[in-house]
C-alpha cells in the first residue's frame, strides 16, 4: 500500500513537469491550429539554455529557467518564423510533417554546439525527505512548484489580462478577432513564444531531475503529446489533466510491467482512452 | 566504389518501397500515417523470427513477414480512423515510439538493443559480392512490381474511392462508398508493402535491431515523397532516387570543413538534410512530379 502512495505521489510530480511542455503544445495549437512537433528540440534548447546559465554562468537556478524561457521562446517563435510559417497555406499536416525537419535541424545545433556528452546541472545533492514512509526529494519538490508556479503564471495571463483575452479570442475564431481589431498574426506569435517558452522550461526542470544530453526532449515528447493529446489538442486545462493522467499511468503501470515499459503504457493508454472521447477528454475542435 | 553503389541501391530500392506504401496511405488516400517504421520494422523482426525460429525458408519469410504487417495495418486502421487529422498524426507518430519500445525490452523476443544478428540469407548460389549485384536486382524488379502494382490501383475504381475519400470522407460516404472498407484495406496494402520492405532489410543486412526507428529514415521517407510528388508513384521513386542523392551527398560535407569532430559532422549533415526538406516544402509543395489531375470535361461541350 506504502508502494502504491508513494507511487502517487511520483506520478502527481512528474505529470506536473509532463503538463508544462503539453499546455505548451496544446496554446501553440489552439491558436495556430497545427501541431508543432519540434517541441521536441524546444526542450533541448531550453535545457541547455539552463545549463549555459547555471553552471558556465554560475547563475541561480531560478534564473536559468527565467533565461530558458526567455531563449526557447524566441528560438521557437524565429524558427517558427522562418520554417512553418510560410507553409501554413499548404495545410496543417504540411506544417506538422516540416516541424518534424525542423525539430531535426534545431536539435541538430544544440548537437553541434554541445556535442552528445551527458551534462549535470550545478545544483547540490540533498537528502530525501521522508513522510511516513514516503520518500520525496527536495529537488523534486522545488520542480513541482516551479511547475505550478509557470501554470499558474500562465493561466493568469490568458485568464485576467487583455492581452490574454485577445489571444483566446483568436483561438475561439480567428476572423471574428480580427473584425474587433486583433492581430492574428501578433498573437500566433504571441502563443508560439509562450508555448517554447513552456517547453524550455520543462527543459531545465528535466534537466534538475536527471542529466542534459541532446536527446532530453525526444525521450519525454511521446508522453508530452500522449498528454496533449489525452486532455484535448487545444485545451490548456485538458494539457494539465492528461499530464496528471499520463504521470500517473506511467508510474503506477511499473506495478504490473517493467519499468522500461512506462511510456508505451501510458501511451497506448491514451489510444484506448481515444476510441472513448476521440476529441479527448476536455477537447471541443 | 562499386560495391558502396551496390549497398546504396539495395537501400534505396527499400526506401522506394517505404515510399510507395507511404504514398498509397498518405499520398493518395489522404491517411496521414507518421508510424510507418512501425511497420517496417514489423515486417523486418517478423521475416526474420520465422525464418530463424521455424527454419522457414527465406522468400515465405519475405512474404509472411508483409502479410503480417498486412494484418496488422488493418488492425491498426480500425483503432484510428475515428481520429481527425491531428490526432492521426501524433497517435501513428507516437505508434512507431511505442513499437520501437517493445523492441529494445521484449528481451526474449527481440533480443533487445543488440538486435537480432545471422538472419539468414536466401539462397542465390552466389556469394560475396555476386550476392549483392543478385540481391539489388531481385529488389529493383520487387520495386518494379510494386510500382506497377500501385499504379494499377491508383487508375482502378479503387484508386478512384482512394482519391474521393482524401478529399472529403463524407461525401464519398454518401456516394454509398463504405469509408471504413476502403481505409482498412488501404493501410492493409499499405502495410504490406512496408513490411516487404522491412523484411528485404532484414535479409539483406541479416541483422535487425531498434536502429531500424531511426527518426531521420521516417523524415526522409517523406522528404521522398514529397519532393517527387505526393500522390504520384512515379514520384514516390524519383523522390527517393534524389534524397538518396542528398542524404549521400552530405557525406561529402565532411571533405568539405575541417576542425569537426565526428558528433559535428553528424550533427551538421542532419542539419543540411532538415534544411533542404524544409525548403523543398516551401519552394515546391507539390514536388517535381505533381499529381496527375484529370480535368472534368463537360460531355455536352465535347463534340
Amino acid at each position: 500500500m506504502l508502494q502504491v502512495f508513494q507511487l502517487l505521489v511520483n506520478g502527481v510530480m512528474a505529470g506536473a513537469i509532463l503538463a508544462v511542455p503539453a499546455i505548451g503544445f496544446n496554446i501553440v495549437f489552439a491558436v495556430l491550429q497545427i501541431s508543432n512537433f519540434s517541441i521536441a528540440a524546444l526542450i533541448a534548447v531550453g535545457a541547455y539554455a539552463g545549463y549555459t546559465a547555471n553552471v558556465l554562468l554560475g547563475l541561480p537556478p531560478l534564473l536559468a529557467i527565467l533565461a530558458a524561457f526567455l531563449i526557447s521562446g524566441a528560438a521557437g517563435v524565429a524558427s517558427d518564423r522562418l520554417a512553418l510559417r510560410p507553409l501554413r497555406g499548404y495545410g496543417a499536416i504540411a506544417v506538422a510533417i516540416a516541424s518534424l525537419a525542423l525539430n531535426m535541424v534545431l536539435e541538430n545545433i544544440v548537437r553541434f554546439i554541445f556535442g552528445n556528452d551527458v551534462r549535470s546541472l550545478d545544483v547540490p545533492m540533498m537528502r530525501d525527505w521522508i513522510f511516513e514512509g514516503i520518500h520525496v526529494g527536495p529537488q523534486a519538490v522545488f520542480n513541482f512548484l516551479v511547475a505550478i508556479a509557470a501554470m499558474v503564471a500562465l493561466f493568469s495571463l490568458l485568464s485576467f489580462t487583455t492581452v490574454g483575452r485577445a489571444m483566446r479570442a483568436v483561438a475561439d475564431n480567428p476572423t471574428l478577432a480580427n473584425i474587433k481589431g486583433i492581430d492574428p498574426e501578433k498573437m500566433a506569435r504571441l502563443a508560439v513564444f509562450l508555448g517554447m517558452g513552456m517547453a524550455g522550461i520543462a527543459g531545465v526542470l528535466l534537466a534538475l531531475d536527471t542529466a542534459v544530453d541532446p536527446t532530453i526532449g525526444m525521450r519525454v515528447v511521446l508522453s508530452v503529446f500522449a498528454a496533449a493529446v489525452l486532455g484535448g489538442l487545444g485545451s490548456i486545462p485538458g494539457a494539465v489533466v492528461g499530464g496528471l493522467l499520463i504521470g500517473l499511468a506511467e508510474q503506477l503501470s511499473t506495478l504490473v510491467v517493467p519499468v522500461a515499459y512506462s511510456s508505451a503504457i501510458g501511451f497506448a493508454a491514451i489510444i484506448l482512452a481515444l476510441l472513448l472521447f476521440p476529441r479527448g477528454i476536455l477537447g471541443d475542435r | 566504389m562499386i560495391s558502396y553503389l551496390v549497398a546504396l541501391l539495395t537501400f534505396g530500392a527499400i526506401y522506394a518501397l517505404l515510399a510507395l506504401g507511404l504514398n498509397l496511405m498518405w499520398g493518395i488516400a489522404g491517411m496521414v500515417n507518421l508510424g510507418i517504421l512501425g511497420y517496417y520494422a514489423l515486417g523486418g523482426y517478423s521475416s526474420a523470427l520465422l525464418t530463424m525460429h521455424l527454419g522457414i525458408p527465406v522468400w515465405l519469410g519475405v512474404i509472411a513477414g508483409a502479410l503480417i504487417t498486412a494484418l496488422f495495418g488493418a488492425a491498426t486502421c480500425i483503432g484510428l480512423v475515428k481520429l481527425r487529422d491531428d490526432y492521426l498524426a501524433i497517435v501513428t507518430l507516437g505508434f512507431a515510439e511505442v513499437m520501437r519500445n517493445i523492441a529494445e525490452n521484449f528481451v526474449s523476443l527481440t533480443n533487445g538493443t543488440d538486435g537480432l544478428a545471422q538472419i539468414p540469407r536466401p539462397r542465390l548460389g552466389v556469394t560475396g559480392s555476386d550476392f549483392n549485384v543478385v540481391y539489388l536486382v531481385i529488389c529493383v524488379m520487387v520495386v518494379l512490381v510494386v510500382l506497377a502494382a500501385m499504379e494499377r490501383l491508383r487508375a482502378a475504381p479503387f484508386g478512384r474511392v482512394l482519391r474521393a475519400l482524401r478529399a472529403d470522407p463524407m461525401v464519398a460516404a454518401s456516394a454509398g462508398k463504405n469509408v471504413l472498407g476502403f481505409q482498412v484495406r488501404t493501410l492493409a496494402v499499405g502495410g504490406f508493402v512496408l513490411g516487404l520492405g522491412g523484411a528485404l532489410y532484414a535479409h539483406y543486412l541479416t541483422y535487425i535491431s531498434p536502429e531500424v526507428f531511426q527518426p531521420q529514415l521516417m523524415i526522409y521517407v517523406f522528404l521522398a515523397l514529397i519532393l517527387g510528388g505526393r500522390g504520384n508513384n512515379y514520384g514516390a521513386v524519383l523522390g527517393t532516387v534524389l534524397v538518396l542523392a542528398i542524404v549521400e551527398g552530405t557525406r561529402f560535407l565532411a571533405d568539405l570543413v575541417h576542425g569537426l569532430d565526428a558528433v559535428q559532422i553528424g550533427a551538421l549533415r542532419a542539419f543540411v538534410i532538415g534544411v533542404a526538406f524544409i525548403v523543398v516544402l516551401q519552394k515546391r509543395p507539390h514536388g517535381l512530379l505533381p499529381e496527375p489531375r484529370r480535368i472534368y470535361t463537360d460531355p455536352a461541350a465535347r463534340s
